[in-house]
């Protein structure tokens, strides 16, 4: 069981900077870069990165019990997972996401309303992706990871690999969950990838649960174990360690930026809320479980490490609460006035060429809407 | 102008595409050093090399899934399933992701992909490798699907499909790749991939065929001339979109109609397309639209597909029950 941690299946302990407690340690193998800034300031733009992100989680699934999205995928307990490897990335860097990377969507700088607007059923996620160098939410599990691939085997051929040029190599970030875990497509991707030499990071994030099914019905062994079989390394991180995050992601990156060929990380962290707003843990796991892994929370171990060494203070808390606050507003007005497409719209989002026939359709469907008008 | 056999027509269309473009990419299994089982992509991996000819695993959802992210980094990649009955696996891929990231995104992305399927009977195979799943991907918004009949479509067509922004599923009838052979002339102007050809003119009956019918329905319409009936024969093309004014036309002249496809009748093109032209030419109409296809079974085994597939016979009873109604 999940309760007893990350040595349960039989794995090594993970990679980890920072304890639950707040204290620093080191790690042989993976160090904290501040990338020639000041380390604290990082680590302070990571508590607020992490707390805003916590905040767009909450007033969603707020706004979701006002009526007001028909459904929210909540990331709670996930920020570290997320801004760790969101911050890691490189702005060349493309993200492949599931539907749950709204911490990876706000580093990318994709505005929040975009995700909302597919929740409350505006849109189905519409954004360019090559605007943020962050794909479209995928709801299908597991598909996104072969888009992933694949795109990498376009920067492959593009000749953005292993330059030794910084600011050209690029590396290919696929998201999905130890769920997807089980999807012939991530297997496929796997083997795409490894066969290739392709320049993907397969970031899982082990959330413990896929709705009510645990990690153990998806895996008799940790999972970043699997990456041996398909001939590649894979590694585990603890995921509510942003510190731990960003470090082992930032290797991972350079590393497949480097033409090594893919590498899998397995982010451990847990979802303390629900698979969806519509999900009820309680039919299928102990509160104890959800307990244990509070006392693990990712925000609380940075607040506790800033604090404690004197790193931040009371006004700097106070004003990334009150950006958060500010953000609340802002999400809350926004999804509440959010524009609705017009009804004709869809017919021009089938194809690049329009054909006649969905044309005719479209025109049919404008002269029977037509013909409600001016009546009562 | 050179002679050519569908298979070499398709090498040759592919070869040009390659030329013209160097964002074209070939994938599938099998496709590189062997060209293909059916020697389709024969000789254009070493032309071309392994980059852009790739040798894929052998699992076909990979194959439409990593073609999904080479088309958002901006490659144009035609995808070679083996045969008909292996496109399963990648069902979801073409079907959730494919046809809908467009719509998805409100036109942002673009899936300008081909993927290939040898389809149809035959040619004495095993299970799953005679099938025509073509109504599966014409029922599927966003996806449009065309197949060709003889070498001179094939090698504008394959061509006019890599030139689409939009996904296509290319529809080969495998039965027809060493068939017959064609003269192309590779200085004409094509015409327009998305359109319907009369194949043969007539003026009692009008048969609508694709593929490898096409060819099928010559024969009966010649085997009917030899009875003193006229019959029209019109070649589709292009399933998704139809295109049907050129079949309008006919059916206004002829009275009569008959769908023929080797795929299962039921809720086959045949039912669209009968649908459509009793609701455009309905007063036109002197005998209901008939379907002459595959029976409503799996495929069978191949020492039966004679029976199973639509032949002169089958399509000649449909032409007599036709013009005696």
């Amino acid at each position: 069981m999940s309760l007893l941690g990350p040595t349960a299946q039989g794995g090594p302990e993970f990679i980890q900077l920072l304890t639950p407690e707040g204290q620093r340690v080191e790690h042989p193998d993976y160090a904290f870069d501040a990338g020639g800034r000041d380390e604290a300031e990082v680590v302070r733009g990571f508590y607020r990165d992490m707390v805003l992100t916590r905040r767009i989680d909450t007033e969603s699934t707020a706004l979701q019990r006002h009526g007001e999205l028909g459904i929210w995928t909540q990331l709670l307990g996930q920020e570290a997972a997320q801004i760790g490897c969101g911050r890691a990335l490189l702005p060349q860097d493309f993200v492949f996401p599931t539907y749950r990377e709204h911490g990876v969507a706000y580093c990318r700088g994709l505005d929040p309303l975009r995700i909302l607007s597919l929740f409350r059923g505006v849109d189905q996620g519409a954004w360019d992706p090559n605007e943020h160098n962050f794909g479209n939410y995928t709801i299908v599990i597991g598909a996104q990871t072969l888009h992933a691939t694949g795109y990498a085997m376009g920067v492959q051929r593009d000749g953005l690999v292993g330059t030794g040029d910084p600011d050209r190599d690029t590396s290919v970030v696929a998201f999905f969950g130890d769920g997807a875990s089980s999807q012939g497509d991530v297997n496929e991707a796997f083997i795409f990838a490894a066969s290739y030499n392709a320049p993907v990071v397969f970031f899982c994030q082990n959330n413990q649960w896929a709705i009510s099914e645990p990690i153990e019905r998806q895996s008799r062994i940790p999972l970043y174990q699997r990456a041996r079989g398909f001939g590649f390394p894979g590694v585990r991180v603890d995921g509510n360690d942003v510190l731990a995050v960003h470090a082992v992601t930032q290797a991972a990156l350079q590393y497949t930026r480097d033409g090594n060929g893919p590498m899998l990380v397995e982010a451990y962290t847990y979802r303390m809320g629900a698979h969806t707003t519509t999900d009820d843990p309680t039919r299928y796991r102990m509160s104890e479980e959800l307990e244990y892994w509070k006392l693990k929370d990712p925000i609380s171990r940075v607040k506790v490490y800033l604090t404690r060494n004197g790193l931040a203070d009371h006004a700097f808390f106070d004003s990334v609460e009150l950006e958060a606050d500010e953000l609340g507003v802002r999400l809350r007005e926004g999804c509440k006035s959010m524009p609705e497409q017009h009804p004709l719209a869809i017919f021009d989002q089938v194809y690049v060429d329009q054909t006649p026939e969905l044309a005719e359709q479209r025109d049919t469907f404008a002269a029977y809407l037509a013909s409600f008008e001016g009546a009562h | 102008m050179t002679k050519m056999t569908l298979a070499k027509a398709l090498n040759a269309g592919l070869r040009k595409a390659m030329e013209d473009d160097p964002k074209v990419l070939l994938m599938g299994e099998d496709v590189g050093k062997l060209g293909g089982v059916f020697r389709i992509t024969d000789g254009l991996q070493k032309d071309f090399g392994e980059d852009r000819v790739i040798d894929s695993p052998l699992a076909e959802s990979g194959i439409i899934g990593t073609a999904v992210g080479m088309a958002m980094r901006g490659y144009r990649p035609v995808c070679e399933i083996q045969f008909d009955g292996f496109v399963y696996p990648a069902y979801d891929q073409i079907v959730s992701q494919v046809a809908k990231l467009h719509f998805r995104t409100h036109g942002a992305v673009k899936m300008p992909m081909v993927i290939r399927i040898p389809y149809g009977g035959g040619i004495g195979a095993v299970e799953h490798h005679s099938e025509s799943p073509e109504a599966q991907f014409a029922h599927t918004p966003g996806l449009k699907v065309v197949t060709c009949s003889n070498p001179i479509d094939g090698y504008w067509m394959i061509q006019q499909a890599i030139a689409s922004d939009d996904p296509i599923v290319f529809l080969e009838p495998k039965r027809q790749y060493h068939a017959d052979k064609a003269d192309i002339d590779e200085t004409a102007v094509p015409v327009p991939l998305f359109s319907s050809r009369i194949a043969r003119p007539g003026a009692d009956l009008t048969l609508l065929a694709y593929g490898p019918t096409v060819k099928t329905c010559l024969k009966v319409a010649e085997a009917a001339a030899g009875e003193g009936r006229s019959v029209e024969v019109v070649d589709l093309r292009t399933l998704s979109p139809l295109d049907l004014e050129p079949v309008y036309d006919s059916v206004r002249r002829t009275g009569r109609a008959i769908v023929v496809h080797e795929a299962h009748t039921n809720l086959g093109m045949g039912s669209e397309i009968a649908a459509r032209i009793t609701e455009r030419c309905f007063y036109s109409l002197q005998a209901p639209v008939l379907r002459v296809g595959g029976f409503d079974t799996p495929y069978p085994p191949s020492r039966l597909e004679e029976e199973y597939l639509p032949d002169l016979d089958r399509v000649l009873d449909a032409v007599d029950r036709s013009l005696e109604f």
